[in-house]
């Protein structure tokens, strides 16, 4: 890769950057372009705050649901999960 | 309680030969954590209870795809996240976005050529707020299929990219390149709330 790595080449790039997966030398490449380019910095940032905000918006609750759903909705699903198999 | 990989092998079994035994103490068992998770997207009590008896449905019917690679209470999680995703999307009535609208634009010289302000808020402030957090459910849901399926997989189930290529009948580097675009076309659409 040469010295002059682009926005481009780095934003193509930032997943492979993001989770530590490149070659040392490659890594260096792309942190000597960041150190210079505050618009990359920015759109790193921006780019794992999204993937922080997937988990966090909808990943698995960390609290504890109520011990009981309503026999209401248990019911409703198993009858359609028979109507289903039918 | 423990249970033994063989336990669990003979379990999914049962579910997948259907029987009612097993499907009722799998409801039983999960009911609770997806009426949950589905009432955090969607405010309307019904609307919730459609979700998850929806994603119950989905779950029974997918357990032939199902792989290993992740707890079946984090397979049904994802489904249930589908779910309510796509009732929020049908309530609001927006229509998938287009993905190539979405990512970075560039001079010839590879310089970015759409640069906004910065976001004023961290992922933290953002999350604790309910409104983005609403929002939030709106933008994902509003990706196209393909590319929320990735995001899905990866970033909220956990999965590796080859355990996601396997379930998606798909490449590794097909899974990789998707990922990637879906996460910055959600960065766009978060953008338009957050800059």
């Amino acid at each position: 890769m040469s010295d002059e790595l682009t926005c481009q080449q780095l934003i193509a790039f930032l997943d492979e950057y993001s989770s530590g997966e490149q070659a040392p030398e490659v890594r260096a490449e792309f942190e000597r372009h960041l150190s210079g380019c505050p618009q990359c910095v920015d759109y790193l940032r921006t780019y794992q705050a999204t993937v922080a905000i997937v988990r966090g918006a909808c990943g698995e609750p960390d609290v504890a649901p109520p011990a009981d759903a309503p026999e209401e909705l248990i019911q409703a699903i198993l009858q359609a999960r028979r109507a289903d198999e039918r | 309680m423990t249970t033994t990989a063989a336990e669990t092998d003979a379990f999914l079994a049962s579910l997948r030969a259907g029987s009612a035994d097993a499907s009722e103490r799998f409801v039983r068992a999960h009911a609770a954590r997806a009426l949950a998770v589905a009432r955090r997207f969607l405010p309307n009590e019904s609307d919730a209870h459609e979700a998850a008896q929806d994603a119950f449905l989905s779950f029974f019917q997918s357990l032939d795809r199902f792989r290993g690679g992740a707890s079946l209470g984090t397979w049904l999680h994802r489904i249930v996240v589908n779910a309510a995703l796509m009732k929020l999307r049908a309530r609001r009535r927006r229509p998938e976005v287009r993905l190539e609208d979405l990512l970075p634009r560039y001079d010839d010289a590879g310089h970015r050529a759409d640069v906004q302000p910065p976001w004023q808020k961290t992922a933290d402030e953002i999350l604790s707020d309910a409104e983005l957090r609403q929002r939030i459910h709106e933008r994902i849901a509003e990706l196209p299929e393909d590319y929320r399926n990735v995001l899905m997989l990866r970033d909220i189930e956990g999965l590796s990219t080859s355990a996601a290529a396997e379930q998606l009948g798909a490449t590794a580097g097909a899974v990789k390149t998707r990922l990637h675009r879906a996460r910055q076309a959600l960065r766009s659409l978060l953008e338009q709330d957050l800059a």
